[in-house]
């Protein structure tokens, strides 16, 4: 017996609710052309950067390998396209350092197929052979932390992982990519999720969707294994529902400790377009060359989900996509979190999930006020810091408070009390800097 | 593309819309229907009282603000209303200027200006006006008197500095009956006489400029609740708290203390609970404490009232609970996520 006062759709406390933007919803995956030129960075996840096998003047097939991973926390890169090493190069990235890059000129007229490599027997394998074996393919996060995938997915010694969970709650505004790729390739998320609990071994996998995605449900639900060892859980639209702490408290009930990842609370939680790729890379043995994006926003003609080749530059992707010449901000990842490119010379990551273009108007910074204790930062804050509180202590530059009295540590910077802020404080701004000021103070001391 | 100008933003790159003025234009708003019906109520002094006050404190916040034009962000014009409103509609003028310079240069300029005072500057101005001018102050004027569009209180243009003229034989001509001079709370605590609770609703009672009409309030605060720009949860948890004191009350001595009903809808309750009490510079902003500091305000006014040498209490029980906001945020920090314990 079901009572419907009693199935409310699961969600966390706090949050906001932006303009969803997610126009891009109902557009069908496009494969994106190759560029002249590819520049493959070496850093394209987090840990240690991977090392070059090329030479310049080398040819490689796609799907070559042309970095291996250095350890167990890196990854391999293999070519996106068929073509020419023609230099090996620091290019801007989006956090505006530079980053040493592969570049590849493209064989133009190249059929520019995947090289056809031996895929191991999977089936045998099981924990960390199946981790090193997923190593190879080379997936990392994509819901942005570009985390290695299988360095998630083995459980820290000890623990135990009683549940993965694939996020396809995609919260941010304006991304549909996870949405897109949930409705055509329901089926790689599905075998990824088979691999995923194999490495961490949990026996149940929740996949968990948003309700203003029904029709990737309904997909998903037709999808599912026979066994009944995954399920799918909706979950309230509502901004940062797709956190890793936001929903294992929406789904589980539990809160990862202060300062803990995941696997404390025995989840581990991979996005389904990492699965799917896992999914879809792992049984062929083939590595990770493209993912697909959303390109939207208000200045973007042609807005939609493309398969894109990693280490196409960004100038060519607005180009073919028709930027307008309004376009003033080019955000890679979404509104609330991604981060503005310095330079259109960045080129695409695995991490990568939207490249956004906004244009002058969209962009005027307003005027800011002081605080006006409104509480609006507190009421919106999912982990139920006291923004208003650390917004007065980082304007007197208090930053060791912030974080011994305030917690400041465990923000996540999802931009909730500086989008609410209606003096437009740039208050999780500021905590970064804080932040990023302490993290380098420990290292000099 | 590359012969444009990129510019470089931290996340995050959307917003809710809400900024202060928007908040507080919308305050503004939402008191002018209060206004209109305490000028048709009193008509010419009341309208004079409302302008010169709210004209003093934008002055007031201009010439203090020589760097920056602050008007645009209609603090001021708040706190210059909401003064008004809580002034006797026949108040001399010439108070209602020093009242009003006082809410801004001591209320709110000498702390730093927006954001920055620890207490409601309008009630920072009242509260100096109410020592100052004792009489003034009690002096009630009637409500719909015949004339009150076409001649002023002879109180309003008291020469400053100067005692107010005596109004008695004026309120005689006036030809309102049965005005006593008092306001409802006065006659319960001197007289032990209740107002009815309609009369009270729809403004038919001796009172403060804008305190009269305790359902017209509440339909303005109901506005501004349900577009979010104030917190409801304070006048709730001020009109419950209040509620349930003087219910507990009159459960001990039904004769001599009045109904819940009257307690809430008497005096400036209603007007302090929704447009003071919920004033962000000076309440608190954790969940809990935003309770405790309604139900401190609540509980005050009541005994204030009950038990205290005044008969309203309501400014003096929201100032304390201004006093209180930052000790109350101190000590109700929420439960951050991943954590056991509460924090300090």
């Amino acid at each position: 017996m079901r009572f419907p006062f009693l199935n409310r759709t699961p969600t966390f406390d706090h949050g906001i609710h932006p303009l969803y933007h997610k126009e891009t919803g109902h557009l069908p995956i496009r494969r994106f052309p190759f560029a002249p030129k590819l520049y493959v960075s070496l850093e394209q996840h987090i840990g240690k950067p991977a090392i070059a096998i090329v030479r310049v003047g080398q040819e490689v097939l796609r799907g070559e390998l042309i970095a291996k991973p250095d350890g167990m926390f890196s990854l391999p890169i293999h070519a996106p396209a068929t073509g020419i090493i023609e230099a090996l190069e620091p290019m801007p990235s989006d956090n505006g350092e530079m980053e040493m890059c592969i570049v590849i000129r493209v064989y133009e007229a190249d059929t520019q197929e995947v090289q056809v490599r031996n895929p191991h027997d999977l089936e045998e394998l099981r924990g960390r052979e199946l981790a090193l074996v997923m190593q190879e393919i080379g997936v990392a996060g994509k819901g942005g932390a570009t985390f290695p995938t299988h360095a998630k997915l083995i459980p820290p010694a000890g623990k135990k992982i009683d549940t993965l969970i694939a996020n396809g709650v995609e919260c941010e505004p304006f991304l549909t990519c996870d949405h897109r790729l949930m409705l055509e390739r329901a089926n790689d998320v599905m075998t990824g999720i088979k691999y995923a609990r194999r490495v961490c071994g949990a026996p149940h996998a929740i996949i968990a969707v948003e309700d203003n995605k029904m029709d990737a449900v309904a997909t998903l639900e037709a999808a599912l294994p026979a066994d009944g060892s995954v399920s799918i859980q909706v979950v309230a639209t509502k901004y940062p529902q797709g956190a890793a702490e936001t929903l294992i408290k929406a789904l589980l009930g539990r809160e990862v400790p202060a300062g803990k990842r995941s696997s404390a609370v025995g989840v581990v939680m991979n996005n389904v377009m990492t699965l799917a790729y896992v999914g879809r890379l792992l049984p062929l043995g083939e590595g990770m060359t493209e993912r697909v994006i959303t390109i939207a926003g208000p200045s973007v003609e042609r807005p939609g989900n493309y398969i894109v080749p990693i280490g196409t530059p960004l100038r060519f992707l607005l180009e073919h996509v028709g930027a307008r010449s309004t376009a003033r901000e080019v955000i890679l990842g979404g509104p609330m979190m991604g981060t503005t490119i310095p330079s259109v010379d960045v080129p695409i990551t695995k991490g990568v999930c939207g490249v956004l273009a906004f244009g002058k108007k969209d962009a005027e910074p307003p005027q800011i006020y002081p605080c006006i204790h409104c509480g609006e930062c507190v009421n919106a804050c999912p982990k139920k810091l006291n923004p208003t509180q650390m917004g007065l202590l980082a304007a007197k530059r208090e930053y060791g408070v912030m974080a011994e009295q305030f917690m400041l540590g465990e923000c996540f910077e999802c931009g909730c009390c500086s989008y609410v802020c209606p003096s437009h404080i740039p208050l999780v701004q500021q905590f970064r800097v804080a932040k990023y000021f302490l993290k380098n103070r420990e290292k000099v001391t | 593309m590359s012969k444009h100008r990129i510019e470089l933003r931290a996340a995050p790159h959307q917003h809710s819309g809400h900024s202060v003025p928007t908040i507080m234009r919308n305050v503004v708003y939402s008191m002018l229907p209060i206004c209109g019906f305490s000028v048709w109520q009193y008509g010419l002094s009341a309208l004079a009282l409302l302008l010169t006050v709210t004209a003093t404190c934008l002055t007031t916040e201009r010439l203090l603000n020589r760097n920056a034009n602050t008007l645009g962000d209609w603090s001021a014009a708040i706190t210059g209303i909401l003064l008004g409103l809580t002034l006797p509609p026949a108040f001399p003028l010439w108070m209602a200027i020093v009242a009003g310079f006082v809410a801004i240069a001591i209320g709110k300029a000498m702390f730093g200006g927006l954001g920055h005072n620890p207490f409601n500057p309008a009630l920072v101005g009242r509260a100096f006006v109410q020592a100052a001018f004792p009489v003034a102050i009690t002096t009630w004027v009637p409500a719909f008197s015949a004339n009150r569009f076409s001649e002023f209180v002879p109180t309003t243009f008291t020469a400053p500095l100067m005692m107010p003229p005596d109004i008695v034989g004026w309120v005689k001509q006036q030809g309102v009956d049965a005005f006593t001079g008092a306001t409802p709370l006065a006659r319960w605590k001197f007289e032990n006489v209740s107002a009815s609770a309609h009369d009270l609703l729809t403004g038919a009672v001796t009172a403060s400029a804008g305190e009269t009409s305790a359902l017209l309030i509440f339909a303005c605060g109901a506005y501004l609740a349900i577009r979010k720009f104030m917190d409801w949860r304070i006048p709730v948890a001020v009109l419950g708290s209040a509620a349930l004191t003087a219910w507990a009350f009159q459960l001990v001595d039904p004769t001599h203390y009045p109904t819940p009903l009257f307690v809430l809808l008497s005096g400036g309750l209603m007007l302090g609970a929704i447009y003071m009490a919920t004033d962000m510079a000076t309440s608190p902003v954790t969940p809990v404490g935003v309770w405790i500091y309604g139900v401190i305000i609540g509980v005050t006014t009541v005994i204030i009232r009950y038990f205290g040498g005044l008969t309203e209490g309501v400014m003096y029980a929201i100032l304390l609970g201004n006093a209180l906001t930052p000790l109350i945020d101190r000590y109700t920090q929420p439960r951050v996520y991943g954590t056991g314990k509460e924090k300090p």
